[in-house]
């Protein structure tokens, strides 16, 4: 790779031993995809949880955090995702003491090299919106194919230790969706259904992330009105990089770069793999999700967290009733909507229903596996196709449902 | 006497090791598709499930799901709990990044399908640095 003065020096060590491993490994990643330089990055977005750093992990970040001040402060605007423990329900949860431990002496690791503890995956909602063309080091997958598609920006999926290191050099690898040969449209998906719910949503980025199936293909989508909203295309795009590692999709008249879909279409490339997506394809896909009948353990709204307009929605659909004495409601969402929530008394309704309201995690990265053991959470039921993927793989018997089916299960204790 | 096929790919990260292969047609992340703690595939629609994946290499076809992969393959490490190497014939920046990190030998863009080419069993060495896999009979 070719660098320059500034990142010579850096990789000779004159900015401090954090920079410098930090520009190893993006060399590493660099050569592996044959990036040619580094792009200099404005905003990051760093993926740690407690669960996946362990505790090894976590002996990185302190290590880091032994260094000289100058040496191991971040060098441009850097944010959290959601965080592995919400510290103060983690008890109500039957979550462990040395989880919280654990997650204390990252969150001290993290302050000390300047990095702003947003705790959220919608940064993209309430923190700083992505400008177009802007070159981003971007954690989560969700808040990565938001940013590419809906506010055409570039970022590829950058992991936590990757993350990490671009906050600390300031600059990724260029390679990706950084360059505009991979942001050209591989498939072309005719949309003949119209998604209402954010389930509808889900389920559509689930069926066109399975058709598309690599990080390295972009698919675009016509046919599809009227025009999505943001959460709506939050659920799309999460589901669609949780089901296909797909990093940006464009929508035809809708997202920035294909206000003309030509616009993302190689002129030799016309007859693209894809084809048509109807109702049965979406039937089908919720079929293939109901995977139990009978009582429900936890209903669980989250991936991504939930924005205010949907703490409200829920709200709405359960105020005046209360979940089922056999079955637990979590919701998860992002610090600064929890405090908004507080303040219009949306969190009241919600706890009077006997909805727990979690902040600053997500369902999945807050020790899944353990909690739902030490709960009796097996048979769950979420609007999330993304949660409903990754869920699985914890010992969960997922079910996807609208979003007032969700809240009906609550209630009724069943599906 | 040995035989021997050798396979080439990318040039790949980390360092040259040998073991035993673990082979499916299947994709692969550490969130979705991992029990961590006890080193098997907890996913049941995954072909490898309930198998265990610790000092093997592990041979599957594609980079899928979130970004936290990148920090658990150095955490499986440090435990003496990850495979002894990975290749896959797609990789995304999430398995780069984890395996530098990590220091986990990784591979991917073979010249054919190395699913194909390995099956579970056969002793692989893997060289990154040099972008090839020889396998020995």
């Amino acid at each position: 790779m070719k660098l320059n003065d500034y990142e010579k020096s850096m990789l000779a060590g004159e900015f401090g031993c954090p920079r410098r491993r930090a520009l190893q490994q993006q060399i590493e990643v660099g050569i592996f995809f044959d990036a040619r330089d580094f792009v200099e990055v404005s905003q990051v977005h760093l993926m740690a949880d407690t669960e996946s750093l362990g505790e090894a992990g976590v002996e990185y970040l302190e290590e880091l955090a032994s260094h000289p001040e100058k040496d191991r402060k971040v060098s441009i605007p850097t944010i959290t995702d959601p965080r592995g423990i919400d510290l103060c329900r983690f008890r109500a949860l039957r979550q462990k003491e040395e989880w919280a431990r654990l997650e204390m002496r990252a969150i001290a690791a993290f302050e000390s090299f300047g990095i702003l503890m947003t705790n959220t995956c919608i940064n993209y909602q309430i923190v700083q919106a992505p400008v177009f063309g802007e070159h981003l080091a971007f954690g989560d997958t969700g808040s990565v194919i938001y940013a590419n598609s809906v506010c055409g920006a570039r970022s590829n999926f950058e992991g936590g230790p990757a993350a990490l290191s671009a906050a600390f050099t300031g600059r990724v690898p260029r390679y990706g969706y950084h360059l505009d040969r991979h942001r050209r449209a591989t498939h072309v998906f005719d949309i003949g259904f119209q998604p209402v719910d954010f389930a509808d949503w889900g389920a559509l980025g689930a069926v066109i992330g399975q058709r598309t199936g690599s990080y390295w293909n972009v698919p675009a989508l016509t046919g599809v009105e009227p025009t999505p909203t943001s959460d709506q295309l939050k659920h799309f795009g999460a589901a669609l990089a949780s089901h296909g590692s797909v990093p940006l999709f464009h929508i035809d008249g809708v997202t920035p770069e294909a206000s003309d879909i030509s616009k993302v279409l190689d002129a030799h490339l016309l007859s693209l793999p894809g084809g048509s997506i109807t109702a049965a394809d979406i039937d089908d896909f919720y079929q293939k999700q109901d995977r139990h009948k009978g009582k429900v353990d936890v209903v669980a709204l989250a991936a991504p967290q939930l924005s205010l307009a949907e703490m409200q929605l829920i709200a709405g659909l359960i105020e005046g009733r209360h979940v089922h004495k056999d079955t637990d409601f979590v919701i998860a969402t992002a610090p600064e909507v929890k405090a908004a929530c507080d303040r219009m008394a949306i969190t009241r309704t919600l706890e009077e229903a006997g909805v727990m309201v979690l902040e600053g995690v997500c369902f999945y990265q807050m020790y899944a596996k353990e909690t739902g053991e030490a709960n009796g959470w097996k048979n769950l039921v979420s609007n999330s196709a993304k949660l409903v993927n990754i869920i699985q793989g914890y010992g969960y018997v997922p079910v996807l449902a609208t979003t007032e089916r969700c809240v009906d299960a609550a209630v009724i204790g069943s599906v | 006497m040995i035989e021997r096929i050798i396979i080439r790919g990318h040039r790949g990260i980390g360092g040259t090791v040998s073991a035993i292969a673990l082979v499916a047609d299947d994709d692969f992340s550490a969130r979705y598709d991992l029990d961590r703690i006890n080193g098997v595939f907890s996913r049941p629609a995954h072909v490898l499930y309930g198998q265990s994946y610790v000092g093997r290499v592990l041979v599957l076809n594609a980079a899928k799901g979130g970004v936290a992969t990148s920090w658990m393959l150095r955490e499986m490490k440090c435990r003496d709990m990850a495979p002894a190497a990975l290749l896959l014939n797609s990789s995304n920046p999430i398995m780069a990044q984890g395996a530098a990190f990590a220091g986990l030998p990784f591979m991917d863009r073979f010249d054919d399908d190395i699913t194909v080419r390995i099956n579970t069993g056969d002793r692989v060495t893997v060289e990154p640095g040099a972008g090839l896999v020889t396998i020995s009979f």
